[in-house]
């Protein structure tokens, strides 16, 4: 029996999940590896649980969602979960720091109708998980890195150091230093490729913070070539925003 | 005898007749990188740098000089030890075991146009490291003999320059088959001989005899580059001494409240040598891959033992490159493994000057026994 591979959703744009779907090259020899027994964007049959390994994509922001990751965990060997979303609230986390009943008012016609936790919360803060995937999206070479490493029975080889290390290994000449662009790529994990910096454009933190930033240090640094500090505390405020904000003042 | 070329496109022109892949220096992205020139023509003619710590910029000079400007943000280490590179591949095979194939790449035949006394330098002291021991990286070794190097003495320094007092600069000793100085304003450039296949070289291409008042003049402008430096190293002949007995020093803590831990340094150090190995399997499991990479002391995977990293604060990060680099390097490989080109006060992102770190400590130390 090829092991079973289950994709779940919680608050998301399903855009991770898109780049399961999105490994055009790989997804048949995939399908011959695993049988993909529950993955309702692709295919609305479901095959019965448990799961060997579960990708979950989405923060979790309402009561109901909270049950059900709790299921989730208990019908799946190994959990993953993939992107920013799943992994640190995602660009929703952004009402962790607001007024969610004034959202709840104003927003929907009927605000009664709708039950929401205060907070979006990465899947780490319901149930235990094995493996985290950054990223707004995942980069689906790391995807694939994961589940081919499971396959294998072996751990991921997924780094854990900041972009930096891709721009200087594809040889980007770098955005801060040269050109004085605001860049988030030194306190950011790697995975993306440093997409953003080949093109010229600083990073703008899309896969969270590295392990032990020393984001006091960068901040003032981007104050002094001219940021504002709003702009700067914006520039943290995106998709991994709870993640960045989570990270101790003091130096690593 | 010094010889003088008028422009470098006959002595382009030879090297790629040679077979040779030029990587010289050339403006691409608001930076003068090392890359292939298709020809002379893409050296960084009129282009000269202004260099502070965290900062770079290009600026238009007044001339046309095609090497006034001092190091980039590459050092030639990328082309010698490149920052990826795939040791073997295994597949399974029919009757269930499994086969390993090393590809025979054949190396490029690089020829390096523009190796500053620096990089010249630290090009030396990556040989020591890399195929100076017991134990020689094959693949390293065979890139680099069949390199030809042509060094250009340095006349512009740049503020974050510190070569002189390292011993390593303005002009390049041994270790180069061509070494060229600028006759800045004029498109002409001296060039003397360092081994016979640069003697054999230059045998081939239009050449005039240059006149000794020609050369001294030349090379004055080299020896006066030395009292232009932007930075020094401060007494560098006694840093191994210094890093041993500042371990405990609080420097430590100020630079770590600035530190990154970003790697940057190491990355862009023409030196730093570190690699780790991954293991990588695909969808199938019938075939797998051992690649080699850059790492870096400044990642934390770096120093993962069983129950986790060993250096897990910056501060630690900091100080262990800082003691190999100038310190623990000559108990190791005997000199120091710093060549003063400045590449790590430049492209730290937040402007990490070690002299100024140096200095530092050593004024603690002073404080101490006082």
């Amino acid at each position: 029996m090829p092991p079973k591979l289950a994709v779940w959703k919680f608050a998301s744009c399903d855009g991770c999940q898109l780049s399961l779907l999105d490994c055009e090259d790989e997804l048949l020899t995939l399908a011959g590896e695993v049988e993909i027994s529950h993955f309702l964007e692709a295919s609305s049959m479901i095959a019965p649980g448990p799961y060997d390994v579960s990708l979950v994509e989405g923060s979790i922001s309402t009561p109901a969602d909270a049950e059900r990751i709790r299921h989730i965990r208990r019908v799946s060997r190994r959990l993953v979960t993939i992107g920013a979303c799943a992994t640190a609230g995602g660009i929703q986390a952004l009402r962790n720091y607001a007024d969610t009943e004034e959202y709840r008012s104003v927003v929907y016609a009927k605000p009664e109708y709708v039950a929401t936790l205060a907070g979006s919360t990465p899947i780490s803060a319901h149930v235990p998980v094995d493996f985290e995937l950054r990223g707004c999206p995942i980069d689906r070479s790391q995807l694939l890195e994961v589940i081919s490493a499971y396959l294998a029975g072996r751990r991921p080889g997924i780094p854990d150091h900041p972009v930096c290390f891709e721009c200087k290994m594809r040889g980007t000449v770098c955005v801060m230093v040269a050109h004085g662009t605001p860049c988030l790529g030194p306190v950011t994990h790697t995975g993306c490729g440093a997409i953003c910096p080949a093109y010229g454009r600083g990073c703008y933190g899309c896969f969270g913070p590295a392990t032990r930033p020393n984001l006091g240090s960068l901040k003032t640094w981007l104050g002094s070539i001219g940021m504002s500090r709003p702009d700067v505390d914006r520039a943290f405020a995106t998709f991994n925003v709870a993640a960045f904000e989570e990270q101790p003042d003091d130096p690593p | 005898m010094p010889w003088i070329l008028d422009g470098l496109a006959d002595l382009h022109g030879a090297l790629r007749a040679d077979g040779y892949t030029v990587i010289g220096p050339t403006y691409r992205d608001g930076a003068i990188v090392l890359a292939e020139l298709a020809s002379a023509d893409d050296l960084p003619y009129g282009w000269g740098v202004t260099l502070e710590p965290g900062g770079y910029r290009t600026r238009r000079r007044e001339d046309d000089a095609a090497f006034a400007h001092s190091a980039g943000p590459q050092s030639w280490k990328p082309f010698l030890h490149p920052p990826r590179v795939k040791l073997w591949e295994g597949r399974r095979t029919e009757d269930g075991g499994f086969s390993i194939e090393t590809e025979e790449e054949t190396p490029p035949r690089y020829a390096f146009l523009g190796v500053r006394p620096c990089d010249l330098r630290a090009i030396g002291v990556l040989d020591h490291v890399m195929i100076g021991g017991a134990h020689p990286d094959e693949a390293y070794g065979a890139r680099r003999t069949g390199a030809f190097i042509i060094a250009v003495n340095c006349t512009e320094p740049g503020e974050t320059c510190f070569c002189a007092s390292m011993g390593t600069g303005p002009r390049a000793d041994t270790g180069y088959d061509l070494v060229l100085t600028e006759l800045i304003g004029e498109g002409r450039f001296l060039a003397e001989v360092g081994t016979g296949a640069g003697a054999a070289l230059l045998d081939r291409i239009p050449r005039e005899e240059a006149d000794e008042a020609v050369t001294e003049g030349a090379l004055a402008e080299v020896a006066a580059a030395a009292d232009r430096m932007g930075r020094e190293m401060p007494e560098p002949e006694g840093l191994r001494d210094l890093l041993a007995g500042s371990l405990d020093a609080a420097r430590w803590d100020d630079v770590a409240s600035r530190c990154l831990t970003c790697g940057n340094c190491t990355m862009v150090c023409p030196t730093c040598f570190c690699t780790t190995v991954e293991d990588v399997t695909d969808l199938t499991g019938e075939h797998a891959e051992r690649r080699q990479r850059w790492d870096s002391c400044f990642d934390l995977d770096f120093s993962h033992l069983p129950g986790g990293s060993v250096r897990t604060s910056g501060k630690s990060r900091y100080r262990q490159w800082l003691t190999h680099k100038l310190g623990t390097w000559h108990d190791q490989f005997g000199s120091s493994g710093c060549v003063g080109c400045g590449r790590c006060i430049v492209w730290c992102p937040v402007g990490i000057d070690l002299t100024e770190e140096v200095a530092a400590l050593r004024e603690e130390q002073e404080e101490r026994r006082d």
